[in-house]
């Protein structure tokens, strides 16, 4: 076989249909007579389940049918012929609707001509209009109408009850009907009938579904394993059809040597059962067939069904050659796009590349270096297909005949296209294309500013890569899966990327409250990689927000607000007014990288947001930058007045109790009396948490946890709050605890004691330490938290597959329209208004800037 | 091009806008406006190809993990339970018949809409049965007689009479002689003595008489939503309520889905959809395009009845077997295929790469045609 690329063969379609018994016959390469697999000298028995006419699975053996090799010839099927015919399990349920439905005796539908003509075209409307599954429920109902007549309308005969025992003995009047009578009844059924029923495709005829030649796959897609002991051990499907044919030649024997009919009836019995569970061995009334250890055998359906099963596991899903996965580290030095492989990897992945008369020496120079130094080359692929690789020993031979049209299989280097990702890929910003920058060490390194899209973390999360192996898909990929072309979300319209931790801190810093001097300021920027640092101002000092507007293109025009609702004015690239903190560098929030984008596309983008990001770290890093326990001290002021709220807080809720217990209490509309106390005090608790983590932020004095809570780079008013202040109330269930003992929730409380503390309220901060019955409260809402995501993960999960799979095939179309896989319109219009929302502020078009902007230029002229 | 041809090619929704900013522009402004919003909206048009039903499945399934699981969440003050969060949107997008927790909004008239009204609107709709008047059964097995005594204080309240109970429990229950006083309903039994155990028997049926109300309606709530007054109901009867000439049929809802596309029709049904699906994302804080859910919506909605995201439903629409065997019971998929000799057209996804072809969206979408010599 030579390969040719530019000849593509297209499968157009697939149709699906029953096999004949005579098709069965001319398909198979060899009649199975023997139960024996292999002879004394261990090669394949002809007529056996192994026999070489199917297919071999030694190294060495050919194919007899083909001639192929191993891995060269796809196999072939054979067949055996059953001394008595079996029912197919599969088609159990057909085969009676089938027969419930007809004649006894002439084998017509137990409905009258003309109701029958007019059924026919009511069955074909349905399935134009709504396709097959609606005729098949439609044909149901037929079914059901008509069974109940028992007399035949074509030849008057009365018709017994049909019975199905499951899994497939069928009676009639207490008489068992053997699968012999049962395919003479459906021989006779005439094929304008059969329509009726839902066999609209020429040519099938019920009574296949009763077997007399059974089909056996071929040995390829039943391997055998050879042991290390050097004894073979079979697949299961081979340990089946050994059942099958051991059982069906005693069958035939029996029947020869005229055997008892108990007998022969017993085996028929035996080798029905056998072939049943060779389809399905999961048959609801029958005993699964087991290896003689008990274990139960996967025959066909089990191989095809379910999420490991073939068309899960095996056909949607597919492996990767030219993959690598290993373990993630951050390195912001690195660019937004790119991703760090180490050495050993980029010396195993490789790219093809053609040589031509004008990368001769481009090429040569790997293939010189050999496999064992970077950069070098694995293999060649001579123009014939054929590969070689690259050693000490064949480098010199293959240098010399090294010409136009070889293929050469590289190294990775710097700059090579590749795709990222981590598992769960729940979007697509699970998968982009960086560019490789081959680094020491062993692990993956990337941006910590991508991490989002990932959903990454460095704690042991790992990653793949993937190497794209033709131009095409190198090309697709870098169009279309480039970090900065995923920048903005298509579920928001938000960036996705943006700055984090420290980049945030130390913007915000910058931005707000420092001075530098020329010198300071050039550090900065040198570091974050400008170069160009005539657009600093010469001036002896300058603050922060003039350095940042270096990083702004001149004509840049844009107004935000901050974290804090200050305004953030940006005009001609000079940063005007207001701190540039997470509203506006971060992920998922704000609008200035919006615009950005939308302004200068992504290739700048993506590098603004690096520079941004390298300042920002640059600032933290000569700024100095660190949080300890000290950072979580309060002012003495801010110390008294959350414990006088908390105080007052708790006296009011104690208040609501008295009242409760003075029967003053009164119930809200559609609550008892007790709940309505619950409902009061947990109000009453929160509102005093709230305040107080409110006036935690509100302090004067600046520290670390604070300036990073107010930057957004970490952390909000509830942690630090938390951490320094008062720790709150637990909920369960949106209830405060009051769950455990009888009448309380700890036995070191009162019984019947519903004051805060002992409904779960912890008092004190997480710097002061909780007392033993608090950290008892927060372990118990802990707990409900880590079982309520365990119980969501996977149901959210069904809900995505779903939704994936209902939607996957629906597309926009040349019109406009939104179209399914059939052509059938779901949509006139995408979203209504034909809006990507990837390329929107958040889907909509801005008109109100625009007429602003227009209204300006007025002003102007 | 002309200024009208642009307009015309823009979405109602922006010229909309534009007319309420840019009124006040001169012409030759507006014109220019116009000029810029026509590109702006032109390179903001998706593309042909673009596979929005996974941009949408993704757009939706990737925050549905950060769902919170709780079930019953407090809407407002504290009104009564509401499935919020994942197990609504599951909900939602199953199209499940028996939601768990059905609720009405129902919003009144001007003349109705004051809170006095509203309250006594309320106390009308709910349903009431009759076990709630009872104050004791007395059978008495000599007489054959069961006596039930009510609550005649309780039914003033509610505006009924013994009397208005006896005549309705008449025209119910036939076989018994009935004779009512002033707190009290008399059964006697007609019938042979041996059936005494009818007796027993329509003590349970008298239970559950509705006496006063709409069915279904449960629970009642008269709320304050911002200026107006509505009522709350748990429980619903969509039809019965836009019936009354007190409610405003326009802005009076159900979150029960399937009945909205019973008593209103298909379209009404897929805004229910997104409206139900959208409120719930919100609420959880989530930030998706409303395009989104809407593309959900209409899927689930194209054939002409609510179908939800399963294998009964839009699933078992495709038209492709290898689509739906990968999905979910791929052997009854098979078998139905062989038997009718369907044919699958490989012309979406999952088809295409199980046998390791392009797909035909993005850029698997584009052919070339040759002439051919």
């Amino acid at each position: 076989m030579t390969y040719n690329p530019s000849v593509h063969k297209k499968i157009d379609s697939i149709s699906f249909n029953l096999f004949s018994p005579k098709q069965i016959v001319g398909l198979a390469a060899a009649k199975m007579v023997t139960p024996e697999l292999y002879d004394r000298e261990g090669y394949p028995v002809d007529g056996g389940l192994m026999d070489i006419r199917l297919g071999v699975i030694d190294p060495g053996l050919r194919c007899k049918t083909c001639g192929g090799k191993l891995k060269e010839c796809p196999g072939h099927f054979g067949y055996i012929e059953l001394a008595r015919p079996v029912i197919h399990v599969k088609f159990v349920r057909q085969v009676y609707d089938l027969l419930k439905s007809t004649c006894k005796y002439c084998s017509r539908i137990r409905v009258q001509e003309q109701q029958a003509r007019k059924y026919l075209s009511l069955l074909t409307a349905t399935a134009e209009e709504d396709g097959l599954e609606a005729r098949r429920k439609r044909i149901k109902e037929l079914i059901a109408k008509h069974t109940s007549k028992d007399k035949c309308p074509h030849c008057e005969k009365k018709q017994d009850k049909l019975k199905l025992e499951k899994p497939y003995n069928f009676y009639e009047s207490e008489v068992r009907l053997s699968p012999i009578e049962l395919r003479a009844r459906l021989e006779k059924i005439p094929q304008e009938d059969l329509e009726l029923f839902g066999f609209t495709a020429p040519g099938i005829r019920p009574e296949w579904m009763v077997l007399t030649n059974m089909m056996i796959p071929p040995v390829t897609m039943r391997p055998s394993i050879t042991l290390e002991s050097g004894e073979r051990s079979e697949d299961d499907l081979t340990h089946k059809l050994g059942d099958i044919v051991r059982i069906n030649q005693r069958l035939f024997e029996n029947i020869n040597a005229g055997a008892p009919e108990v007998i022969i009836e017993d085996l028929w019995d035996l080798l029905q059962y056998h072939i049943a569970t060779f389809f399905d061995n999961d048959i609801p009334q029958l005993p699964p067939a087991r290896h003689r250890g008990g274990q139960v055998l996967k025959t066909l359906t089990e191989r095809i069904k379910s999420k490991e099963g073939r068309i899960r596991h095996n056909l949607a899903g597919k492996r990767t050659d030219f993959s690598a996965r290993t373990v993630i580290s951050p390195d912001p030095l690195i660019q937004l796009n790119e991703v760090g492989v180490p050495f050993r990897m980029a010396m195993n992945l490789t790219v093809p590349e053609r040589m031509t008369e004008w990368n001769k020496d481009y090429l040569r120079k790997f293939v010189e270096s050999g496999s064992k130094k970077y950069p070098g080359a694995n293999y060649i692929i001579k123009p014939d297909g054929r590969r070689k690789t690259i050693t000490d020993e064949t480098k010199q031979e293959i240098l010399e005949e090294l010409n136009v049209d070889y293929i050469v299989e590289r190294h990775l280097i710097d700059g090579d296209i590749a795709l990222f990702n981590r598992q769960p890929s729940l979007h697509r910003m699970s998968m982009m294309c960086h560019r490789v920058k081959v680094l020491p060490g062993r692990t993956f390194r990337l941006n910590p500013a991508v991490c989002f899209p990932y959903n990454a973390d460095f704690d042991g999360d790992e990653m793949n890569l993937h190497i794209p192996q033709t131009e095409e898909a190198r090309a697709e990929a870098r169009i279309l899966m480039l970090v900065e072309t995923q920048l903005i979300s298509p579920r928001h319209g938000l960036s996705v990327v943006g700055c984090i931790h420290d980049a945030i801190t130390g913007n915000y810093l910058l931005t707000k409250e420092l001075i530098l001097t020329h010198e300071e300021a050039s550090d900065l920027l040198y570091t974050s990689g400008v170069n160009d640092l005539t657009a600093l101002p010469q001036k002896e000092k300058m603050d922060g927000r003039e350095v940042f507007s270096v990083l702004l293109p001149d004509d840049f025009n844009f107004i935000g607000k901050d974290k804090s609702g200050n305004e953030v004015r940006i005009s001609n690239g000079q940063l005007k007014s207001g701190f540039l903190d997470k509203a506006n560098l971060g992920q998922e929030s704000g609008l200035m990288l919006r615009n950005f984008y939308e302004q200068y596309g992504p290739e700048r983008t993506q590098e603004f947001l690096g520079r941004v990001s390298k300042l920002g770290i640059a600032v933290l890093t000569r700024r100095g930058f660190s949080i300890g326990l000290g950072d979580l001290d309060l002012m003495p002021e801010t110390s008294e007045e959350i414990k006088s709220i908390i105080r007052k807080a708790e006296e009011e809720a104690l208040r609501w109790i008295d009242s409760y217990y003075a029967g003053k209490l009164e119930a809200l509309p559609g609550r008892t009396r007790e709940e309505t106390l619950e409902v009061r005090i947990i109000e009453t608790l929160n509102k005093a948490r709230n305040k107080s983590g409110d006036i935690s932020m509100k302090q004067t004095r600046e520290n670390s946890a604070l300036i990073m809570a107010r930057s957004g780079a970490r952390g909000n008013p509830l942690n630090i709050a938390q951490m320094s202040a008062i720790v709150g109330q637990q909920a369960l269930r949106g209830k405060r605890i009051e769950r455990g003992f009888k009448g309380r929730t700890l036995p070191y409380f009162q019984k019947n004691d519903v004051s805060p503390s002992a409904r779960g309220f912890i008092h004190n901060s997480f710097k002061s330490g909780l007392a033993p019955y608090e950290f008892f409260f927060g372990a118990m809402t802990g707990r409900d938290a880590l079982m309520d995501t365990a119980l969501r993960t996977p149901k959210s999960g069904y809900l995505y597959r779903r939704l994936s799979n209902a939607m996957q095939d629906l597309k926009v179309d040349y019109d406009g329209t939104v179209r399914d896989a059939s052509g059938r319109i779901v949509q006139f219009a995408y979203g209504e208004d034909n809006l990507d929302v990837s390329k929107t502020k958040s889907g909509m078009i801005d008109v109100k800037m625009v007429v602003e902007l227009a209204k300006e230029e007025r002003e102007e002229t | 091009m002309k200024p009208e041809e642009m307009e015309r090619a823009l979405p109602q929704s922006v010229v909309e806008e534009l007319k309420r900013h840019g009124g006040s522009l001169s012409k030759e402004k507006f014109q220019k406006v116009l000029e810029r919003i026509y590109e702006m909206y032109q390179s903001a048009r998706i593309n042909a190809g673009e596979s929005v039903g996974l941009v949408s499945a993704e757009s939706i399934g990737e925050p549905s993990t950060q769902m919170t699981l709780n079930t019953f969440h407090f809407a407002g003050v504290a009104e009564m339970n509401v499935t919020t969060g994942l197990p609504r949107i599951i909900e939602i997008f199953d199209a499940t018949k028996e939601i768990k927790t059905p609720m009405m909004e129902i919003f009144l008239n001007s003349p109705h809409d004051t809170m006095e009204n509203v309250i006594a609107f309320a106390a009308k709709i709910k349903e009431t049965m009759l076990k709630e008047f009872v104050t004791e059964y007395a059978f008495n097995i000599f007489e054959q007689t069961l006596r039930v005594k009510l609550n005649a204080a309780l039914l003033q309240e509610h505006g009924l009479s013994v009397k208005d109970i006896a005549t309705l429990v008449k025209a119910k229950h036939k076989g018994f002689s009935i004779h009512s006083s002033e707190e009290e309903i008399t059964f006697a039994h007609t019938g042979k003595p041996e059936e005494i155990k009818e007796l027993y028997n329509l003590k349970g049926k008298l239970q559950d008489i509705k006496v006063k109300g709409l069915k279904g309606i449960k629970q009642v709530l008269p709320v304050k939503r911002e200026d107006t007054y509505i009522v709350l109901a748990s429980g619903t009867n969509l039809k019965e309520i836009l019936e009354m000439k007190e409610v405003d049929s326009t802005r009076t809802t159900t979150n029960d889905i399937h009945e909205i596309s019973k008593v209103l029709g298909i379209e009404a049904a897929r805004q229910a959809v997104i409206n139900e699906a959208y409120r719930v994302i919100e609420a959880q804080g989530l930030n998706i395009d409303i395009r989104h859910v809407m593309l959900v919506a209409d899927v689930m909605c194209t054939v002409g009845s609510v179908k939800g995201i399963t294998r009964y439903g839009v699933v078992s629409e495709k038209a492709s077997v290898l689509a739906r065997a990968s999905f979910e019971t791929p052997i009854k998929h098979l078998i139905n295929a062989a038997l009718e000799g369907e044919v699958d057209p490989l012309a979406s996804v999952v088809e295409n790469v199980m046998i390791n072809q392009p797909v035909p969206l993005g850029t698997g979408l584009p052919g070339l045609v040759t002439k051919m010599k």
